[in-house]
């Protein structure tokens, strides 16, 4: 078996709120690649056989994640994650809005907004999350994308890969 | 997989999961639904229609009217929303795991 990292997922359902914590074993620096190049982000943003392609990635202040989720039969769903605030190897809030192919946020859903927090220990990164949902609905309209069909496969080729590993 | 996306356009509406909530406590007939919303019966009956079809409601004859009730089963499977979600992010940070291994390895 590889060993498992922390992971923690806690729900707030008063505050709308997600918190996750996960800790990576790599230095922040390269954590801190991982989320912010889109290169990188396009290789785990989306869970197999899902991937994600990136129409725009500008990472700055006032700067917007582009991005389409592409379902094994090619359907599309258009994300807009706006960097509000990024603090380097710190911080980064992000407002996530589902939006169309030219970036026009879904007036129809409430935004999230999403702060990562990095911080590093012994060579580790731990990456707490807290997302705020906009409505109960956007967290429906998470689960509506296809991923939900598609997660007996994801786990199938997790276990693929872990068992890869030992 | 069309089907499972209706349902959560089902109750991604107020008047929707007004309905839900109504007859969770008891099956009721479409007049005595109709009755708690100010829209128009018309609108209530699309709006039972839509839940029908989404199989989160069913139908029920008791006698001479016709009772909606909550389909539970269904329910339960849109309850487990935050463990699908949970997992998906599982399993992003898992693909990570592997990327950092990765890059590590070519710097």
């Amino acid at each position: 078996m590889s060993t498992q990292s922390f992971f923690e997922f806690s729900v707030d359902r008063e505050n709308k709120t997600i918190h996750i914590k996960r800790e990576f074993n790599a230095e922040l620096s390269l954590v801190w690649e991982a989320w912010t190049t889109s290169s990188i982000l396009e290789q785990w943003a989306a869970p197999k056989p899902w991937r994600v392609e990136t129409k725009t990635m500008d990472f700055r202040e006032g700067g917007y994640w582009h991005y389409a989720m592409v379902s094994p039969e090619g359907n599309k769903s258009w994300t807009r994650y706006d960097y509000q605030k990024i603090e380097l190897h710190k911080s980064i809030v992000e407002l996530r809005g589902f939006c169309d192919e030219d970036g026009v946020i879904d007036p129809n859903f409430p935004r999230t907004q999403c702060t990562n927090i990095f911080s590093e220990s012994d060579g580790k990164t731990l990456v707490s999350m807290s997302a705020v949902y906009g409505s109960s609905e956007i967290l429906e309209r998470m689960v509506t994308l296809g991923f939900t069909e598609g997660m007996k496969v994801c786990m199938e080729n997790l276990d693929q890969v872990l068992e890869g590993l030992k | 997989m069309e089907t499972r996306r209706d349902i959560f356009q089902a109750i991604a509406d107020p008047t929707r999961r007004a309905i839900i909530a109504l007859i969770a406590l008891q099956a009721m007939t479409p007049n005595a639904i109709a009755e708690h919303f100010q829209s128009s019966r018309q609108a209530v009956s699309k709006h039972l229609k839509i839940l029908t079809e989404c199989e989160l409601i069913k139908q029920e004859q008791k006698g001479r009217e016709i009772y909606y009730q909550l389909e539970i089963d269904k329910m339960q499977e849109v309850d487990n929303w935050l463990d699908q979600f949970r997992h998906i992010w599982e399993t992003k940070f898992n693909q990570l795991d592997e990327i950092l291994e990765t890059i590590k390895k070519q710097k």
